[in-house]
């Protein structure tokens, strides 16, 4: 065919780091440390939610409501709406999608305009910056950078933060959105009220609508309070919060997302919706229904899922640090969500040619050289691409994976086999 | 908004009372109206809120209305495919993400059962995506092949979304309508209802990048036969155009009739996306999961659009999906497959349905496939003075049987552009994928609505 193919909102846009890294991993076999999902069941309660779903009501087979099977989004406003601290109405306020990414997707396309800009801050889910562009958006990047720490002292994303002006400087009067993510993927930052209270003084200050995703926010550690930027003062009228089912009950394979917000935003994500693919599936929404419905009887005790998992996670986040330390990495201790990043600096003046093409950043050499010689596959920091970020610095991205829940899968397989392996290489290289 | 401001000032300085009202209430209107102009909607999205199944599903929601309107089955998907199901559900490992483009097995399977039809080897990987639904399906296509300021040819009457998601890309949608031939004391079928080739050919120019084909054809359940597919295949190569295939109902097809993948014919496999549903094949529209089946050169523009949309489908459906194709796939010739029964089951009331609307003198447009069927209500007469006028007047007969008669279908003129409504008003569109009790109930209705008349 002689015609151009491709439609040119997709210019760019071919390359994903996943299904690059996740077909490597195939290919060698390699234990994927990288994607970002549990390599442990959902929880017993979310399982048999599941289970119902799938042997009850005959209807459920079928279409349900096209913006949210409606005992999921009755929960999801009754049980976010004493979050946010603001009534929600099930049928204007709560939108169900194709997971976080498809919230993100359809956010974008209803709000974000050729021309218009983005804020993104650095490090971001690799999803904004193409999501961004297809929309015929200009991406404005904004870099948390770490303050130096004392010696002996572990790193932690508290310890990252955005210089204020630098922020307010990157507010235009073309400026349609900005994106927050907290926790922070991958860097595990939780922002603090006094952030909250930047970032919603400059929207409110510049009109600019915020795309608030939240997906980790049940896995904060040490005591942190995630905290909703869309229930602080002025900012529920110009927020879209996002939260995943995946995330929230350890299912990621069911892809159920939600955003919530005003009517006057959210009709027009519904807009897209209707008009990109109209219907999420019933019975995993069911699944989710029963979930969240199980949870709020016990929200807040000892016994709910939303408490037992993160502390669980805090443990493994302990031991991988510990596991990493031992052998001269430098981790940062993250607040929350379930990743964790290691500077790899030490690593690269020790083996500084790696294979890859020229202009490759140095840390997906390293990944794809674990991959093929080593039997863990990581992948990279994912904004290694922007030079203004991390400058000088290179940083390898790991997953947690809370074996502590596992009794069968003792704690120590997985770090045992990233000591072993930078043993291997620190030792081959002196 | 400054300068007007400081021109009042002046105009009022010695009212100062009234220049501060003044003032201030344009601060409030300049906040409001500043704001209310940012969070407007995209240009993409303009006009596209507006959704036919929005209002009459509310429309039919009445618990005592029968639902022949929205393409939903109310039938039990067959036994197998719910134990599919079931089984998955006790797997822990598949609730977490499977591979983007479409689960292993599932693309596998689906690349064994359409390797038979295509009479070629079809990459699971490459030449296969699984989508949300034959919806999604219809978006990645659309979003990942068609750009701003190119045409799509869409034939009327429509599944309403292609007008919709081809404005969305920002291409302009060329309409040309099916036309029925003069049916001189015969049964009306939907055979009868073709297009011309000279009216289709004038609708291709340079600018065209797509017609979308739907075959068998929802709402009419036309089947197009080898000659019509064969007239548009020469166009599209003509013209270097890309067929977008919807061939959702492609497992129901009725007696005398057989479904022709445009796809299979010369020339046309690499400028043919075609696309599938399960919710259409298994009778599980609530799984939404759908497929594009194509070159490796347009899909992967399809899977583009995926990784940075959905990025993928659901597991244990996938998984579901994929394990009752293969206790089909191993007996497609056996009658008990559900490719081959399906249809004849709906064939039985699909006639029944035809006998139930000619006994009240809807006159019924007979479906070579499909699971909906076609009616004139011309003759019927129904008094709808009290109906908006503005209206077309299937809508308004819809609205009206709904609230009268507690029947519900669907106006075909919503399958229409706005230039073509009138010629499809006389026009409703019901749903027969319903199990014995709700077409019952459907013809206690229509028997005492015939018994009203005489």
């Amino acid at each position: 065919m002689a015609k151009q193919m491709q439609a040119r909102r997709l210019k760019g846009l071919d390359y994903n780091p996943w299904v690059e890294y996740a077909r490597l991993a195939t290919e060698y076999d390699a234990v994927n440390l990288g994607q970002g999902f549990p390599d442990f069941a959902p929880p017993d309660f979310a399982l048999e939610a599941f289970q119902h779903a799938v042997s009850g009501d005959l209807m459920l087979n079928q279409y349900t409501k096209a913006f949210g099977y409606p005992p999921l989004t009755k929960i999801l406003a009754s049980f976010f709406g004493k979050l946010l601290g603001h009534e929600l109405d099930p049928l204007t306020n709560v939108l169900v999608t194709v997971g976080a990414y498809g919230a993100l997707f359809t956010a974008f396309q209803a709000l974000v305009d050729e021309g218009d800009e983005v804020i993104i801050i650095e490090p971001f889910f690799d999803c904004y910056e193409p999501m961004t562009l297809m929309a015929g958006g200009r991406p404005v990047f904004v870099s948390l950078k770490p303050s130096p720490t004392r010696d002996g002292e572990l790193n932690s994303s508290s310890n990252w933060r955005l210089d204020p002006d630098e922020l307010a400087s990157k507010f235009t009067p073309h400026t349609k959105a900005l994106v927050l993510n907290t926790p922070n993927n991958p860097l595990g930052k939780v922002f603090s009220q006094t952030e909250l209270e930047l970032v919603a003084s400059l929207c409110q200050q510049h009109n600019v609508v915020c795309i608030s995703d939240e997906v980790y926010q049940w896995l904060v550690f040490d005591g942190c309070q995630h905290i909703s930027i869309a229930s602080l003062p002025g900012m529920w009228e110009r927020t879209l919060t996002i939260g995943s089912a995946g995330k929230t009950f350890s299912a990621t394979g069911w892809k159920v997302g939600w955003v919530l917000g005003p009517d006057h935003l959210m009709k027009h994500l519904r807009t897209v919706h209707q008009n990109s693919i109209y219907h999420c599936p019933t019975q995993t929404q069911a699944a989710v229904a029963e979930s969240f419905e199980k949870e709020q009887l016990c929200f807040g005790q000892p016994s709910s899922y939303f408490v037992q998992l993160p502390r669980a996670m805090q443990r493994s986040r302990d031991y991988m640090a510990r596991s990493l330390q031992s052998v001269g990495l430098m981790p940062v201790l993250p607040q929350g969500s379930y990743f964790l990043i290691t500077d790899i600096s030490g690593f690269k003046s020790k083996m500084p040619d790696l294979p890859g093409a020229a202009n490759e950043p140095y840390d997906r050499r390293f990944v794809k050289w674990m991959i093929k010689n080593k039997p863990t596959g990581q992948p990279p920091h994912l904004c290694s691409p922007h030079p203004s970020c991390l400058e000088g610095t290179m940083w390898k991205l790991d997953c947690l994976l809370p074996r502590a829940w596992q009794p069968s899968l003792s704690p120590s397989s997985s770090a045992c086999l990233i000591r072993r392996t930078s043993t291997t290489t620190s030792a081959s290289v002196l | 908004m400054l300068l007007a401001q400081k021109r009042l000032g002046s105009l009022v300085s010695s009212t100062k009372f009234l220049k501060t009202v003044n003032s201030s209430r344009l601060l409030e209107f300049s906040t409001s109206a500043a704001m209310s102009l940012k969070f407007k909607n995209t240009k993409r999205i303009e006009g596209l809120d507006k959704n036919v199944w929005i209002e009459f599903t509310k429309l039919a929601a009445d618990p005592s209305v029968v639902n022949l309107g929205q393409g939903l089955p109310d039938i039990s998907p067959p036994a197998y495919v719910k134990e599919e199901l079931s089984k998955v559900a006790m797997v822990d490992n598949l609730n977490q993400y499977t591979r983007g483009f479409g689960h292993p097995s599932l693309v596998k399977a689906l690349s064994c059962l359409y390797e038979k039809f295509y009479q070629k080897q079809i990459n699971p990987n490459k030449e296969i995506l699984v989508t949300v639904g034959a919806y999604g399906s219809l978006f990645n296509a659309i979003q990942g092949l068609i750009d701003e300021g190119d045409e799509v040819i869409i034939i009327v009457p429509f599944y309403d979304c292609y007008e919709p998601m081809v404005r969305m890309a920002g291409a302009t949608p060329v309409f040309i309508p099916l036309r029925s031939k003069p049916v001189n004391g015969k049964r009306w079928s939907s055979s009868d209802w073709t297009l011309d080739p000279q009216e289709l050919e004038s609708k291709f120019n340079p600018k065209t990048k797509a017609i979308i084909l739907n075959t068998p054809h929802n709402p009419f359940g036309k089947v197009y036969t080898k000659e019509e597919l064969q007239v548009i295949a020469d166009l599209c190569i003509k013209y270097d155009t890309l067929c977008i295939s919807d061939e959702v109902y492609e497992w129901l097809v009725y007696t005398g009739n057989k479904h022709l993948r445009i796809a299979t014919f010369p020339g046309m496999w690499e400028r043919t996306v075609t696309i599938g549903s399960a919710g259409k094949t298994f009778s599980v529209t609530g799984w939404k999961l759908g497929w594009s089946i194509g070159p490796e050169h347009l899909i992967k523009h399809l899977q583009t659009v995926q990784q940075n949309t959905i990025y993928t489908c659901a597991t244990p459906l996938q998984e579901a999906l994929a394990q009752a194709f293969w206790i089909d796939i191993k007996r497609m010739d056996d009658p008990e497959c559900y490719f081959n029964s399906l249809p004849r089951e709906l064939e039985v009331k699909r006639d029944r349905m035809v006998h139930l609307l000619e006994s009240v003198g809807l006159n019924p447009i007979v479906p070579d496939g499909g699971y909906f069927i076609i009616a004139d209500v011309s003759s019927l007469d129904a008094d709808l003075s009290d109906l908006k006028n503005e209206e077309p007047y299937d809508y308004k007969f819809v609205k009206w049987m709904t609230k009268n008669k507690k029947l519900s279908a669907i106006p075909v003129s919503a399958f229409c552009d706005s230039e073509t409504k009138l010629q499809f008003e006389k026009l409703v569109r019901f749903c027969f994928i319903k199990k014995d009790s709700t077409l019952d109930a459907a013809e206690e209705i229509i028997k005492a609505w015939s018994r009203q008349k005489s």
